[in-house]
């Protein structure tokens, strides 16, 4: 370890280590630090991506692919079917990742980048001068340790500190993240295709099941439910009900437990001297939760940033917009849009999803484009797509269509 | 008063410091450490995914 860098990125999940090694290709002084001894376990996600999206990013290998599917299978809570395929689904259906594996070969591609990596070693507070941050206080082996930096990154996860530290507010409020439990689960019959979300205030209140198969007779079952909704029950709980109904024989090789913001773009995400990347930004979707992808394409962006800013000796806060505005042009309208989604959605009472649900069957949408699925939907649920017509603000189409319905 | 966490039953992921409004939560590595700051607002004890904080008395 140096004393100083030109850049300190704190946690080596998907967005730290893609930052530090994007910043490391544009030529830059790269220190990557992991509080945890392995990179990438324990698990904390459900491991689903879109595999399009991540090739832009990643050479798809084998040793971190558990499975591939064709799309997924929603279920109503009265059990019908919408099946949806790979292009519908959205960004975390394609792959079924072995976490494990992805993590520590993306922090691999950053160490042979040329990033210097650190395991074991914790963040405890940031290194302030004049308004600006000047570098990390952290802790290895026992030991404190003072490291600068010009620029610091937080992608130190949901339980991100690195933002509160530089005054950023990224405390959540319980019904703006999610909890979430999960088994590993053997010797169950699963369509080894598609991965199965399951919908329903009894299943998973203001949530839901999902089943992600990872090979032969193998899933990722989990479960998320919103904040305000656990207390009483909890996802642990609920995820047992729902295993002891539907896989009796299944076999538990893996318990994960973890929180995923659900809570739309945040209002900073840049300090003076500081950005924030992936689930620290809060920049997970808050309608389906995943973030790998999201976390991934931001970490490029921050440290392509990171390089222009000290390239024009000026880490301040303004130079460090050009990553705020690139982030939030496209990423952060889907998390706005999603969050109309979920504001919706989580009103919605069983009986109105099974109306939904209903409204879909033998619509092949398998093969249909958006607009195709929007305007199935909207021949059965005017008011549920008046209530969303945000989101399609800009999709011509859509749009010209939706206020041709409402005011004729 | 303040939070305990059973460690028998926590699964160290940290969802707990994503709501603390004080920031007195912290996970380490494979355990979460509770500071004076805590203001008992329960807010952590309800949204664990397996129910391992209490309030102790």
């Amino acid at each position: 370890m140096k004393e100083r860098y030109d850049v300190i990125v704190v946690g080596a999940g998907p967005g730290g280590s893609m930052t530090a090694k994007t910043a490391a290709k544009e030529g830059l002084d790269v220190l990557l630090i992991e509080k945890r001894q392995q990179i990438g376990d324990p698990v904390r996600c459900a491991e689903g991506v879109n595999k399009v999206y991540l090739k832009e990013y990643i050479e798809p290998d084998p040793a971190w692919i558990s499975a591939e599917v064709k799309g997924s299978k929603v279920y109503s809570p009265d059990g019908t079917m919408v099946e949806m395929s790979e292009e519908l689904s959205g960004a975390e259906v394609g792959y079924v990742l072995e976490r494990k594996v992805f993590d520590r070969a993306l922090a691999r591609e950053a160490a042979l980048a040329g990033v210097e990596v650190m395991v074991k070693t914790r963040a405890t507070g940031l290194l302030m001068e004049d308004g600006f941050v000047k570098g990390i206080k952290a802790e290895y082996m026992g030991k404190q340790y003072e490291i600068m930096a010009d620029i610091v990154v937080g992608a130190d996860g949901i339980e991100s500190k690195v933002g509160r530290w530089a005054g950023i507010d990224t405390t959540l409020k319980p019904r703006d993240m999610c909890t979430c439990a999960q088994y590993l689960m053997t010797n169950i019959d699963i369509d080894p295709d598609f991965c199965k979300f399951y919908l329903g205030n009894k299943i998973a209140p203001v949530g839901y099941v999902w089943i992600f198969p990872k090979g032969r007779n193998t899933a990722n079952v989990g479960i998320g439910i919103t904040g305000h909704m656990s207390g009483e029950v909890r996802a642990l709980e609920l995820l047992d009900e729902f295993i002891n109904k539907h896989y009796p024989d299944g076999k538990k090789i893996e318990m994960v437990v973890g929180g995923v913001p659900v809570c739309g773009s945040i209002a900073r995400t840049v300090s003076n001297g500081l950005m924030l990347v992936g689930d620290a930004a809060r920049q997970s979707d808050p309608v389906t939760g995943g973030g790998i992808f999201n976390s991934m394409w931001a970490g490029d962006i921050a440290g392509k940033v990171a390089a222009n800013a000290i390239r024009r000796s000026d880490v301040s806060a303004e130079s460090l917009q050009e990553y705020e505005k690139k982030w939030r042009v496209e990423l952060g309208r889907d998390l706005d849009m999603g969050m109309v989604v979920k504001e919706r959605f989580t009103r919605m009472t069983d009986d109105e999803l099974n109306t939904l649900a209903h409204s879909l069957e033998g619509v092949d949408l398998g093969s249909t484009t958006l607009i195709g699925l929007v305007w199935a939907l909207f021949k059965a649920n005017k008011k549920l797509l008046w209530d969303l017509r945000s989101i399609f603000i800009g999709i011509k189409e859509i749009e010209s269509e939706v206020k041709k319905e409402v005011y004729t | 008063m303040t939070v305990s966490v059973e460690r028998s039953k926590c699964g160290y992921c940290g969802a707990c410091v994503s709501v603390c409004p004080t920031g007195a939560l912290e996970l380490m590595e494979t355990w979460i450490e509770v500071s004076e700051s805590c203001n008992d607002c329960r807010i952590c004890v309800k949204i664990c995914p397996v129910g391992a904080l209490e309030v102790c008395r």
